[in-house]
């Protein structure tokens, strides 16, 4: 296969950055796409230019770094996978294929195609967790029995793998789904439910204060998500907010 | 020099050492914790298990990672479970058993005491992650799921779904982050350890490189924790992910740590093959899918050849013209056999020219006859006593994708071809490396303070791992052992004080990282650092792979010296050192492989047995199984550097067997 990619190129935060052009010649259609990334690589490492950075690291679908929005698409054409996943027998000889950075505002580019997700980790800090210290004497994990339905509601939700495309994808670059699914995961669960009200709380305002924006019920995040991860957890995060915020002390 | 190794295996009998242990070691009380620093390197889950414990402990923690976030460290993969020793199924587990099968699994290269701790341990680790909020399976009663793997007699393995690694990896990083949120943890993400500092002996820092920036940065405390993982990347192509590397370890290996059986390497026998050279990695399937699937190549040479070139499908292929190669070795095993022994297996009948794929390197999985019979239980079940072969297949794949529905998701996004249909193909791929830093009973190096957990350290798992034991011990060792055996070390560093980064040996550490670096820029060479890796990777395979000799071996060890002195030369690097460059980051890496290497030949030419992952050629039976050689090589082999290379310097580890009796594996 012959491609043109168009790709964004930024120096550093700081940098305008533009989109620059590249021919790209004898793709295969079995490489996934940081293959071919790979293989544009090598070409420009070779005639001494400085190769595009982005992020990645196991092309496998599970660590959440890859984030590329291709084709006006987080993680491209293809559903139910990420960047690692997609493969160029998605594309046809001749196409033209836009390369972006997951854009937002919580997500500031790094370099290129980099951006920094640390908002997330941020969210995560301010409640998601449940209090208990390491220690050989926490009770016999089967005593805590938990309905089969609860637990795995609780296990697709956890599923989530943190890598942004529902904020890239929103028009109002809503964190939404991703802080949700923590949420639901730990609102599902015995052990979660005793945090619960706090948790939803601090949670939500560290979303907030990271500049992420409200959600309009478009479900474009649910769409785009590798991993499925469902809408159903936005509705259950806003439940357990709002009996939060009336019942708070 | 035979007396430098001291395990520091406690006293008494095997079942009590641990118990003792915790009960006399030294403790730091709780003000004196608040004035400690323990810098811990790595993120999964021995790494952040590690630094969420000390933490909460009250020790100050610095963790670090390369990625953009503690969650992504590569345990996040690991799909199959986590064993421990509940006996949930009262089929009879105990401590005993697991410790007994890991011994034997391991093929009598672990040491003893470490590896019953382990199997004590483990069952509070599944406590511990249920407290957390980690979703693992459940049955309908409410109560914990639990599944058998790798060949074991009994159920131990806890799962979650195809990505138990993921969610106790998330359960490990929640812990870290009620810690970072209470500032006990502070967190350096995007940043990359590139020297050990050591002061009078002791560990005392690390010189880190923040990726975004390119500065370099010095970190200082009063103990060091490896958690990196392990170097399958040498291999360049592996199922380990893309940034995996194996510096931390090899710069304290440098700075006096020793360096444990670096050949023992676990081939995987169950991933999807390569498909072309831009590959950049291997996918594993789990190995569960040997439960249902039968390993076939041709059985004539002219049907491979017409396989390979497109002129014929496996399904026309009678069954008479199949061999199930596995069936036909190991009648008892049969496609069950350990790991080790299936992907030798497909290896034998790829070399003699039975591969199926263009490349010659896969063999058939075929699910064709569990469809069928899966599809006749269904029809019987179901009182469909006329039904017709299609609704037999039918009823039958809807079965075999109840069981393993993602994974053959999974092989046709990547394949595009559809495994109900057409046999998968499979070959072996490098997955997991037994060898690391050699540490005491501790989880110390050699180097004082500096301890190593987790996949990096050399520990448990002997020649070869089993199935669910990696989770198992890289949490065994961050939540319930380094917090007892830390301290042991700490009790006497109370009186140290903060530990000032302008010693001179933090000024010539960052000197050293800083002429590294400006090597590889101001180098100007003519080929990118990939070029080098794969050219590693390709030695490694093809002479220090799934079976090894003396002649290949050799010829490794002068090839790799060659490929090292070219990189040097002739390596480019495009960017400048103070900015986030990539190119500058895979360079210091492959440096760091590219002797690594060297010491895996040296250790595989000098162990002329072979024990679980490690297989030797000449140390084999007549009908071509592993030979042991229990008299001259039950020891662990440490290595020291020189300063050069070439040169290591072998230290032997005795391994002694009180509990256990040492057998030649069999499975005939």
């Amino acid at each position: 296969m012959k491609l043109t990619l168009k790709i964004w190129r930024q120096k550093d935060r700081n940098d305008k950055g533009k989109i620059e052009t590249y021919p790209i010649d004898n793709v295969s259609e079995h490489m996934s796409f940081l293959e071919m990334m790979d293989v544009l690589n090598e070409q420009l490492i070779s005639e001494g230019k400085e190769p595009v950075a982005f992020d990645h690291d196991c092309r496998e679908g599970i660590c959440g770094m890859c984030s590329m929005f291709i084709n006006g698409e987080a993680h491209g054409p293809d559903r139910g996978v990420t960047t690692c996943q997609l493969h160029m027998r998605k594309f046809n000889d001749g196409d033209t294929i836009y390369v972006e950075p997951f854009r937002a505002k919580g997500f500031p580019v790094i370099k290129d195609l980099v951006v920094d997700r640390s908002a997330f980790d941020r969210i995560q800090h301010a409640g998601g967790f449940v209090s208990v210290n390491t220690s050989g004497n926490t009770q016999d994990a089967n005593a805590i029995p938990i309905p089969k339905n609860d637990a795995d509601k609780a296990f697709d939700a956890a599923t989530c793998i943190g890598c942004g495309a529902c904020v890239a994808t929103c028009k109002n670059a809503s964190a939404m789904l991703f802080v949700s699914a923590k949420v639901s995961q730990f609102a599902l669960l015995p052990q979660g439910k005793v945090e619960a009200q706090q948790r939803v709380l601090n949670m939500v305002e560290q979303m907030d204060k990271e500049g992420f924006g409200n959600c309009t019920n478009t479900g474009a995040c649910e769409v785009e998500c590798p991993k499925g991860i469902s809408l159903e957890n936005i509705a259950r995060m806003n439940r357990e907010f709002l009996k939060a915020a009336v019942t708070a002390e | 020099m035979s007396n430098v190794l001291d395990s520091k295996i406690p006293e008494g009998p095997l079942k009590d050492k641990w118990t003792n242990y915790k009960s006399h070691v030294d403790l730091v009380n709780p003000a004196n914790k608040r004035s400690i620093d323990v810098i811990i390197v790595g993120t999964g889950l021995a790494g952040g298990s590690a630094a969420a414990s000390l933490a909460e402990m009250g020790y100050n923690v610095k963790a670090f990672c390369f990625q953009d976030s503690p969650r992504r460290a590569h345990s996040i993969a690991a799909q199959g479970g986590i064993n421990a020793a509940k006996n949930y199924q009262n089929d009879g587990d105990s401590v005993f058993r697991l410790f007994y099968d890991t011994i034997k699994g391991g093929d009598y290269r672990a040491r003893e005491a470490n590896v019953h701790r382990l199997a004590e341990v483990s069952a509070n680790i599944i406590d511990q992650c249920v407290a957390q909020g980690v979703p693992f399976a459940r049955d309908y009663g409410g109560l914990l799921d639990n599944r058998s793997f790798g060949g074991t007699q009994v159920q131990r393995t806890f799962y979650a779904k195809g990505q138990t690694g993921q969610q106790l990896l998330l359960g490990a990083y929640s812990a870290m982050n009620r810690q970072i949120g209470l500032g006990k943890i502070k967190m350096y993400n995007r940043h990359e350890m590139l020297e050990l500092v050591v002061v009078n002996g002791k560990a005392r820092g690390i010189i880190a490189r923040n990726l975004v920036t390119g500065e370099l940065e010095r970190h200082s405390g009063h103990a060091v924790v490896l958690a990196t993982g392990g170097y399958g990347n040498v291999f360049f192509l592996s199922t380990n992910a893309m940034g995996s590397n194996a510096s931390a370890a090899w710069r304290a290996h440098k700075k006096g740590a020793f360096f444990a059986n670096p050949c023992y390497t676990q081939i995987h026998p169950t991933c999807i093959p390569r498909s072309g050279d831009y590959q950049s990695k291997l996918t594993l399937m789990s190995e569960s899918l040997r439960n249902d699937g039968r390993i076939w190549v041709p059985k004539n040479m002219e049907d491979a050849i017409a396989i390979r070139e497109g002129r014929l499908k496996p399904t026309d292929l009678k069954e008479e013209d199949r061999d199930y190669y596995l069936e036909r070795r190991y009648p008892a095993f049969g496609n069950l056999v350990p790991r080790d022994v299936a992907s030798r297996a497909a290896k034998e009948r790829c070399d003699a020219g039975y591969g199926v794929n263009k490349t010659g390197e896969a063999v058939y999985l075929d699910f064709d006859a569990a469809i069928m019979r899966y599809g006749q239980e269904k029809a019987n079940l179901l009182h469909e006593t006329n039904a017709s072969e299609a609704r037999i297949r039918e009823l039958g794949e809807a079965v075999v994708e109840s069981k393993y529905g993602n994974l053959f998701q999974m092989y046709e996004k990547i394949v595009d071809d559809n495994p109900y249909k057409t046999p998968m193909m499979i070959y072996p791929a490098v997955h997991y490396t037994m060898g690391g830093l050699w540490v005491d009973y501790n989880l110390m190096t050699t180097v004082e303070g500096c301890f190593s957990a987790g996949e990096a350290n050399f520990s448990d798992h002997g020649a070869n791992r089993l199935g669910a034991s990696a989770l198992m011990q890289g949490l065994a060792d961050g939540y319930f052992v380094l917090p007892y055996t830390i301290g042991g070390y700490l009790a006497a560093d109370i009186r140290t004080g903060k530990i000032s980064t302008d010693l001179p040996e933090f000024v010539e550490a960052e000197n050293d990282v800083r002429r590294r670096l400006e090597h590889f820029i101001n180098n100007k060479g003519t080929k990118s650092v990939d070029h080098f890796h794969k050219a590693l990777g390709k030695v490694m395979w093809d002479n220090v792979g799934m079976a090894r000799n003396e002649a290949g071996l050799k010829e490794a060890i002068v090839e790799i010296r060659r490929i090292r002195e070219e990189f040097h030369r002739d390596v480019f690097v495009p960017g400048t050192i103070n900015e986030f460059n990539p190119e500058l980051e895979k360079a210091t890496r492959v440096e760091d492989f590219l002797e690594l290497g060297e010491l895996f030949a040296i250790d595989a030419l000098h162990r002329t047995e072979s024990c679980g992952g490690h297989f030797r050629e000449e140390s084999q039976t007549e009908d071509g199984e592993a030979m042991r050689d229990d008299v001259n090589f039950t020891y662990a082999a440490a290595w020291q550097w020189t300063g050069n290379p070439q040169e290591p310097v072998l230290h032997k580890e005795h391994l002694e067997f009180k509990e256990i009796e040492l057998k030649q594996r069999s499975y005939k």
